[in-house]
């Protein structure tokens, strides 16, 4: 019998919809892995067994009416990043202020899941409010990468990542504000797209950096994202920044890219994305997967973008700033948590020492510096200049995609660090997002591939694909053509602790 | 703590200091829904039921804009003469309160949408101050809090406050005038004259209620004082509180007799908010702040630019109606009137109904007289406003032809008025009904007068010997016979043919 | 030279409104200082000829009709409420002035 788990979601949807086997069957045997593994991984902050069945239940019971399948990927369960709102279900954003809320609405993107017939099998872990690169930010306790227990699954989005590579979900939904869905991709071996900005709707989605945070789709393969894509994008009127136009045809692209022919396409390596700091296992993997696209019939050349170097520390100039605003609700007085009400202490301490209490140490730093990079005198030096380096940054984009149709880097400078290796330092925490900020900034769409292990320590990493605003098709024709020529990666994800046999 | 602050005489300052006036007012406009969400924006209803996740800042909500909203502030903009940005953003004011959902407002700061007017205001002598307009801009309303505990309901000495957040997110304009100088000992009424002018504008547009009573238009006065001599302004307070026309200029004279006395004893003006007190005409400190507020203005990124096509603008310019200017310098020429006459009919709030009522055909002073004096009077007595009053402009004007006519006199008109007050019909269903009519039927004068004569002998003597005054008596006694109706006139010339004959 | 004074890192918690602890305070002044080290470059290319970028997607006058949608009900909106009386949030006695 084969295992549902280990099937794609393009997989599981066909079987579901010739009804083959049932979207019930196929929700319960995740949520029978989820509770086989997830102590051990610790993917999932909340389970909602009850309400994905009765999700996959509704889907078949409509195909055995003979009504046509809602969606391409309708019965196929997913796991939602705990910052998407699910009205009745808990979101807790990784953070202890929200420890207990439940969201009286839907997000978007949770709703057109619902429409779809997609079950949501729960929410998953991640750095507290989106912010950090391992999952450690968590006020709930680290994730673990499911090729290594004593590594970090990358964050923010690491029990989205986790959740696939572990096999507790064919499908899942991150967000990404500065490679918080693709850095984890890269680092478990899995696929992770951050749309063009605007792409995919904020309504629901918990703010973090308001004018870089995007959802996108995660999966094992890129047909699946690109499925699950065209399911969650397009135009929402809840949302001023969601753009009117189109999903762009990515499912065309994906299928395209699977006959393997890149003749024609132009690949630009980003020259400032290499040397110092960057493992040699993570070069080596990348050079390869440089060749394959050459092997595929792409024109690789090099590409300057010098102002890249300016990304990182203009991107932890804005997130924080727009982080210490959207995080200032949290206050104690409408929702969340609350300590000190006994009668001795004024609504300002009562705030004050809420905040205190329900915060980590790293979203702590960034309202801080957020709140500085704002402050009268300041920002035109941070703040201010910042958002200068955004024009720069897009500028040397716009010149590179002249050139070529799509750039490519390694995803992120190392394979999965050790847990607790850079909980101390804010700083090579930082480090990890150096490839995946620039995107972000300029608003482009952005992929991670796994470009195979480590020579180095068998890990995975990540080829990552970059391609202009609105332009997202080209992310998954390379993406699927790359992927066919590299072969399967996740067949190599180590039996997890817990499992029976 | 609260000393009663020392103030100078008035003539004293005026004569030693030149007053500086900003004068700050927020307009809550009469759209149905909210400014980012479609809440209704409505009075009363029970606490929290006009909310959403939006307007109540939960996490993940956005915002986006009300179209009427911008209609709104660029119809203001336009009536002001000012300068219709062609392109500008909102920005978020941070500040911590808990009538703020978001713990920021979002509003506009170095962008406003309308900028560089002016308004014309009459004072009560007629003469005409021109008040430079700064700015006009949007942002939103904050929820209203309960203070519970303390002695007067304000927020001294509460135990703790509830908060309802039906009127957050109610749109609001917030016009800003540049400083107002050079007006002497009239500062105050100009305040007062602004505010009441920029109120009849506001009604004229229709964008609000403006009720100072409810909230709708609010006043914050800012002012210092200059020594004469010198040109660099002085340090300014704020009043805030200030809920009437008349209370603006009590605030604006209180303040300035106030800062006189301590600048006069040698101190320096602290720069503070003011409250302005209802009972007793003056203004108290509000809670010192340690340092002033820095509100980290920043572009807000979840909602996108306001480019007013040049178009739309001179669409929404043709929809302006006559300003209200524009109409007295009209009116006072069509109808001829006098400064003082000018003056009467805008202050008795009668122009719309006298206009109406000419436009029904009477003559411009037949219908001042009518409103301005009589129903006037009648509206005061029954303490209603004189568009409450139950008879319309078509009928005045028709009491006012049958007068004209000869058919009522002024006596008799006034009777008729007061019968279709009464609810008894039309003014000629009155007449008939009541028998109101002139007597115009000489024969029948004549048997009046002829009683009237027999009644009293002496006085048609009187008559006969030359003192023609003397038939007064019997005119009056006619008049009585006839309950009121014969024309006084007729009645004298029938009695000194009567006697001559 | 530091970047950041220990003093100035509590004022910015207070406008923050986090009730940090002299503990966090030294460790938060040093690392603080250490990133506005590093992200202080930004001002090296930021040119006044450059404009500043606030919106990533190129769209204007995105507005809706001014038309009733349906929101949530007093017990949805006060379903979180850490306190509630009367329909009403509940909050602490309030220090600070209205804006």
């Amino acid at each position: 019998m084969t295992d549902l788990t280990r099937l794609s979601a393009a997989e599981l949807a066909e079987k579901i919809h010739a009804r083959e086997v049932s979207s019930a069957e196929v929700t319960q045997a995740h949520l029978d892995r989820i509770g086989q593994v997830d102590d051990f991984v610790h993917a999932f902050l909340h389970v909602d067994a009850e309400g994905a069945l009765a999700a996959a239940r509704a889907v078949d019971s409509a195909l055995a009416d003979g009504q046509a399948p809602v969606s391409p990927i309708a019965g196929v369960p997913l796991a939602l990043k705990d910052v998407l709102t699910t009205e009745g279900v808990p979101t807790t954003c990784g953070s202890k202020t929200l420890e207990h809320w439940i969201p009286p609405y839907d997000a978007t993107v949770t709703r057109k899941l619902r429409e779809a017939g997609v079950p949501i099998l729960g929410k998953t872990n991640m750095d507290e409010f989106a912010m950090g690169s391992s999952t450690e930010n968590s006020a709930f306790g680290p994730t673990h990468n499911p090729w290594d227990h004593a590594r970090i699954p990358g964050g923010s989005g690491g029990g989205s990542a986790a959740s696939l590579a572990a096999f507790e979900a064919p499908l899942a939904i991150g967000t990404d504000t500065g490679g918080s869905i693709r850095q984890p991709g890269a680092v478990t071996g899995t696929v992770g797209v951050k749309p063009t900005y605007g792409g995919v709707s904020r309504y629901g989605l918990v703010a973090f950096s308001s004018s870089l945070d995007q959802a996108g789709p995660c999966a094992r393969t890129v047909l699946d994202a690109a499925l699950l894509h065209e399911v969650i994008g397009g135009w929402d009127p809840l949302d001023s920044t969601s753009i009117d136009a189109p999903v762009p045809p990515v499912v065309a692209a994906a299928r395209e890219g699977l006959r393997g022919d890149l003749t024609g396409v132009k690949v630009g390596v980003v020259k400032e994305f290499s040397g110092e700091g960057y493992q040699g296992g993570v070069q080596r993997s990348f050079e390869g997967a440089v060749e394959q696209l050459k092997a595929l019939g792409a024109e690789v050349v090099e590409v300057s973008c010098p102002n890249f170097v300016y990304a990182l520390p203009a991107y932890y100039l804005i997130a924080p700033s727009e982080c210490s605003s959207n995080l200032a609700r949290f206050d104690a007085m409408r929702y969340g948590l609350r300590v000190a009400d006994d009668g001795s202490h004024s609504a300002e301490e009562v705030m004050s020492l809420t905040r205190e209490a329900g915060f980590g140490p790293e979203v702590k730093r960034r309202i801080m510096l957020g709140t500085y990079a704002l402050s009268s005198g300041y920002y035109d030096a941070y703040y201010g200049s910042a958002q200068k380096v955004r024009t720069l940054i897009s500028r040397d984009f716009e010149a590179a995609f002249e050139k070529v149709d799509v750039l490519v880097s390694p995803t992120t400078p190392t394979t999965a660090f050790k847990i607790g290796e850079r909980v101390d330092d804010p700083m090579a925490m930082y480090l990890a997002d150096l490839c995946t900020i620039p995107s972000n900034l300029a608003g482009n769409a952005a992929m991670s591939v796994p470009s195979g292990l480590s020579d180095e320590d068998g890990l995975p990493v990540g080829l990552q694909i970059m391609a202009p605003a609105l332009a997202d098709d080209r992310l998954y024709r390379v993406g699927a053509a790359y992927e066919v020529a590299r072969g399967s990666i996740t067949d190599r994800v180590p039996e997890l602790k817990g499992v029976s046999a | 703590m609260t000393a009663v602050a020392e103030v100078m005489d008035y003539a004293e300052v005026v004569e030693r200091f030149d007053p500086v006036l900003g004068l700050e007012v927020h307009v809550e406009l009469n759209t149905k829904t909210k400014m980012f969400c479609g809440c209704p924006n409505e009075f009363g209803g029970e606490p929290n039921t006009h909310v959403c996740p939006t307007c109540l800042g939960l996490p993940g909500a956005l915002p986006v804009l009300n179209g009427k909203g911008v209609e709104g502030a660029i119809r203001i903009g336009l009536a002001l003469h000012c300068e219709i940005a062609e392109w500008c953003r909102f920005a978020r004011k941070n500040y911590f309160y808990p009538d703020m959902p978001k713990n920021f407002q979002t509003s506009q700061y170095d962008e406003p949408i309308a900028f560089n007017g002016y308004l014309d205001v009459t004072l009560d002598d007629g003469e005409v101050v021109r008040v430079q307009i700064e700015r006009a801009h949007m942002e939103e309303d904050t929820g209203k809090s309960l203070h519970v505990g303390g002695a007067t309901g304000r927020i001294h000495g509460a135990e703790h406050s509830l908060l309802d957040y039906n009127r957050a997110g109610v749109p609001l304009i917030e016009i800003v005038t540049k400083p107002i100088v050079g007006m002497g000992e009239r500062a105050p009424e100009v305040a007062r004259a602004y505010v009441t002018a920029l109120r009849d504008l506001l009604l004229a547009l229709d964008v609000s209620d403006v009720r100072m009573d409810q909230g709708s238009l609010r006043c914050d006065a800012n002012v210092s004082l200059m020594p004469k001599g010198s040109s660099e302004f002085g340090t300014r307070t704020e009043t805030k509180n200030v809920n009437s026309f008349r209370s603006v200029e009590r605030a604006v004279r209180y303040e300035m007799t106030r800062q006189a006395a301590v600048l006069v004893s040698g101190g320096t003006v602290t720069q503070e908010t003011r409250h302005f007190q209802e009972a007793d005409g003056t203004t108290s400190s509000g809670r010192t702040k340690e340092t002033a507020e820095d509100y980290r203005y920043f572009p807000e990124p979840d909602l996108v630019p306001i480019a007013p096509a040049r178009e739309w603008v001179e669409e929404l310019r043709g929809t302006l109606p006559e300003m209200p200017a524009a109409r007295r310098k009209r009116i006072q020429t069509e109808w001829s009137l006098s400064a003082e006459e000018l003056r009467d009919l805008f202050n008795s709030g009668a122009v719309d109904l006298v206009e109406a009522t000419v436009a029904e055909g009477a003559k411009p002073n037949d219908a001042r007289s009518w409103w301005v004096n009589f129903l006037a009077q009648e509206a005061n007595a029954r303490e209603t406003e004189l568009a409450a009053l139950p008879i319309t402009p078509a009928q005045v004007a028709r009491v006012a032809a049958l007068v004209d006519s000869g058919e009522l006199t002024n006596k008799l008109a006034r009777e008729v008025v007061k019968g279709v007050l009464a609810g008894e019909g039309e003014p000629d269903e009155v007449v008939e009904k009541r028998g109101l009519k002139v007597v115009s039927d000489d024969s029948a004068l004549l048997a009046a007068v002829d009683e009237a004569l027999a009644a009293q002998p002496d006085i048609a003597d009187k008559i006969r010997g030359g003192k023609v005054q003397a038939a007064g008596a019997i005119v009056g006694a006619v008049m009585k016979a006839t309950k009121g109706q014969a024309d006084a006139k007729r009645v004298r010339e029938l009695i000194i043919e009567r006697v001559g004959a | 030279m530091p970047n950041i004074s220990r003093d100035e890192v509590a004022h910015l918690a207070k406008l923050a409104r986090l009730a940090v602890t002299d503990d966090e305070l030294n460790v938060f002044a040093g690392q603080l200082d250490q990133i506005l080290d590093a992200v202080a470059k930004v001002s090296e290319v930021a040119a006044d000829d450059v404009p500043p970028t606030s919106h990533a997607v190129p769209l204007t006058n995105v507005f809706r009709e001014d038309v009733i949608r349906p929101g949530l009900t007093q017990q949805q909106a006060l379903a979180g409420a850490p306190a509630a009386e009367d329909g009403r949030f509940r909050v602490p006695r309030i220090l600070g002035e209205e804006q």
